[in-house]
């Protein structure tokens, strides 16, 4: 028998299909995510905002579905409104990270979310972040997600160097993001960053027709021509 | 012929006493009793004419064509049994279809005609069959350029620059031999191809014939066609011109 | 012995892709099945496929449209493959579905133009023609419970007539001046009608043109298996022209200032 399986999507549960993003460096955080939301392959929304503002200094990537992410993410936001009211100061990334954490550990047969958490906060400065489906907590320089990152391990394994500064961060962004959504059918659209540092939060964007562009195989490949030529100069015979 | 009646002649499966068939050679006598068929692969493609004799007024002109299309780039000739010449025809386009299927590629002339040939040769071998009644010239432009074949009744087959079967093929070949193929184009071929059937035809003069060519070229894309209308008017006169001025 | 990689070393019954290493929805499973389902399993699904397929017809012939995408399961797999092949002299082919059932349905085909060529009668095959045999093949197909799992549309125009007309993996056809497979059927599809029925006589090409891209930039918007690259079939009395592949335009500048899904500002 199968067992009911709540990781699954529900039918016609609205899925964030997503390549998400984010990566820690000198300063901060660079976010990034994709702008595709989709039930089945329809595409539900092609602009959504996927970039959730928890508190002023930490952001979080949702992934997985759209209403459970959601629900994850007001209840966190919600909870760090608390605690600085309570402390006096704005909550770290880890406080805001462990909320995320407990929710969905706890909550993890009935929630599918896939989160990434980045900010920056006084204790440790920028960090991030991965939040995967079982409800675990990891604390990576840089963390991927969503169906579309499957496709880019390589790419980023083979790019990320430590000591980057602000803009070499927000290139790699850009550029992983951009190859996995040119590969994942459930990612696409525009590019959404946030640069998160002590200053602030600057959000950028790039059109979904003003992407980078990597191979994608230029000549269309047509079954070999050979050409017939159009009269056979022969009639038909004729039948008196 | 030496040995004839002596009861080896019966059957193909059955060899006369020095080593031959005589059932093929006899298949070779229904090819030499036919129209001739000349091939002739040039610089940048194949031309193929053939001899027809129209042995009534009552057929519509153009029917029982002997010149066949096998695949968008193969050609053939037959000279022998007109009806045997349609089965080689037959076999060679299951051929070439099969090759398609198992290649998905079109068959370049030498694989269509070493299956053919084989197809041929088997009809030597049994008592039940007899060999086939015909000389086939193929033609094609494949991926290795022009190529022309001649598979005959025994089922051995050649490659050549210029073939002639049918009963004027002695002629024909000198002919043939006179040109520099390798440095004529399809349509200058296509002049000398009506030019040598016209010639060869003199000795059956009698008998009224049809010309039929085909050509595969630059000009034809490197498909199968006939030739057209205008260079086949063209080709035709120009031969009968020459076969007045040659006789005076 | 199980000859799908992707199940070596897995549990044997997970309802699911826990793993997400498989990029099909549906993974061949290992559950046992009822006794009867112990003979021949033909194919089950689709694996590398194409999305819609449009079509419509306009004053001088018929247009179609595809785009140059073979997707295998979410993964944008092949991204230069043509969708609109050329039949004889008069008609084109457009897929959606199984692209290498398609390619086995390119080579019957090319077979079948030979064949007519060879017999050198001065006939060829017209839309019509080749739009039954079709049907008759995808018929026969199901029936044997071995189905091509197409969609396919074959636009033609021969002897002075337009002809468009849809067949499926089950035998079903259905002819109209507009038509589209798969997503373009629920998308595409009113868009095309509404802009081409009642004009079909008056149309020029430049407007057929202008409709269909304009229907492939929608899709383009709503299909998650769909590609920006796509290609454009015009027949005619002129016979078949089909178009280098073609980058679509499209907009996004309006999605600058969107912020999160309802009260978020920042």
């Amino acid at each position: 028998m199968d067992r009911i399986d709540f990781q699954q999507l529900k039918a016609g549960e609205v899925n964030l299909g997503t390549s998400i993003m984010a990566v820690q460096f000198s300063n901060g955080v660079v976010i990034g995510a994709d702008s595709r939301t989709t039930t089945g392959s329809y595409i539900a929304n092609r602009v959504t905002d996927k970039l959730t503002h928890v508190h002023d200094r930490v952001y979080c990537c949702r992934s997985g579905s759209a209403a459970d992410t959601q629900a994850v993410a007001d209840m966190v936001h919600y909870y760090c409104q608390i605690l600085s009211q309570s402390t006096g100061s704005p909550p770290t990334v880890h406080a805001a990270a462990n909320i995320f954490q407990k929710i969905c550990y706890e909550n993890k047969d009935a929630l599918s979310a896939g989160i990434i958490v980045a900010g920056w906060d006084k204790d440790v400065g920028p960090s991030v972040y991965n939040i995967p489906l079982g409800g675990g907590l990891f604390r990576q320089p840089w963390a991927i997600g969503g169906s579309g990152s499957t496709y880019v391990y390589g790419y980023c394994d083979a790019t990320y160097q430590e000591g980057w500064g602000r803009g070499e961060t927000i290139e790699f962004v850009k550029k992983t993001l951009s190859l996995a959504m040119a590969r994942d059918g459930s990612s696409g659209g525009v590019i959404r960053m946030c640069v998160i540092t002590e200053e602030g939060v600057e959000r950028l964007f790039i059109p979904g027709n003003e992407l980078p562009q990597f191979w994608t195989g230029i000549e269309v490949l047509a079954p070999p021509k050979e050409k017939v030529v159009l009269d056979p100069q022969v009639a038909p015979m004729v039948v008196e | 012929m030496t040995s004839i009646g002596t009861g080896y002649d019966l059957s193909a499966s059955t060899y006369s006493p020095d080593g031959r068939i005589f059932q093929v050679e006899y298949a070779n006598k229904a090819v030499e009793n036919s129209g001739t068929a000349i091939g002739l692969k040039v610089k940048d493609g194949v031309v193929i004419a053939v001899e027809k004799l129209v042995h009534s007024k009552l057929l519509v002109p153009g029917a029982n064509r002997r010149i066949q299309t096998v695949d968008r780039h193969i050609g053939l000739a037959t000279a022998g049994l007109p009806a045997d010449g349609r089965t080689i025809a037959n076999r060679a386009r299951d051929e070439t279809a099969n090759y398609r299927d198992f290649y998905r590629s079109p068959p370049p002339l030498q694989a269509i005609v070493e299956r053919v040939g084989q197809f041929v040769q088997v009809y030597t071998l049994y008592s039940s069959v007899r060999p086939f009644g015909v000389s086939t010239i193929l033609g094609a432009v494949d991926k290795n350029g022009p190529a022309l074949y001649v598979i005959e009744p025994s089922g051995v087959f050649f490659g050549y620059h210029g073939a002639a079967v049918g009963k004027g093929r002695q002629l024909a070949k000198t002919e043939l031999e006179k040109l520099k193929l390798s440095e004529l184009t399809a349509r200058e071929a296509v002049i000398e191809a009506a030019r040598i059937i016209y010639l060869v035809h003199e000795d059956a003069k009698e008998k009224e014939f049809e010309l039929e060519m085909s050509w595969i070229g630059p000009e034809t894309n490197g498909i199968h066609l006939p030739v057209p209308k205008d260079l086949f008017d063209e080709a035709e006169s120009k031969a009968k011109e020459a076969l007045t001025s040659g006789l005076e | 012995m199980d000859h799908f990689p992707t199940n070596w070393g897995r549990p044997r019954n997970d309802a699911v892709d826990l793993y997400n290493t498989f990029p099909i929805h549906q993974r061949p499973s290992n559950v046992p099945k009822d006794a009867f389902s112990a003979g021949i399993q033909h194919t089950q699904q689709p694996i590398v496929t194409g999305t819609s397929v449009l079509a419509i017809k306009f004053k001088d012939g018929v247009m179609m449209a595809a785009d140059n995408l073979a997707s295998y399961g979410s993964l944008a797999r092949f991204r230069n493959i043509q969708r609109l092949c050329p039949v004889g002299e008069h008609t084109v082919l457009g897929a959606g579905g199984d692209m290498g059932d398609f390619q086995y349905i390119q080579a019957i085909l090319d077979e079948l133009i030979i064949d007519e060529f060879a017999a050198g009668d001065g006939h060829t095959l017209g839309p019509k023609e080749v739009h039954n045999y079709l049907s008759e093949l995808m018929y026969a197909r199901r029936s044997k419970m071995n189905p091509l799992w197409n969609a396919l549309l074959v636009g033609g125009f021969k002897d002075g007539e337009r002809f468009l007309a849809f067949v499926d993996l089950l035998g079903t056809t259905y002819s109209a001046s507009t038509l589209a497979t798969g997503y373009g059927a629920h998308i595409a599809q009113p868009l095309l009608r509404s802009a081409v029925e009642g004009r079909e006589d008056t149309l020029t090409e430049d407007e057929a043109r202008k409709i269909l891209e304009e229907s492939m930039r929608v899709l383009f918007y709503r299909d998650a298996r769909s590609l920006d690259q796509y290609q454009i079939a015009t027949i005619t009395a002129k016979g078949v022209d089909i178009s280098e592949s073609r980058k679509l335009e499209t907009a996004w500048s309006f999605a600058e200032g969107i912020r999160g899904y309802g009260a978020q500002t920042q």
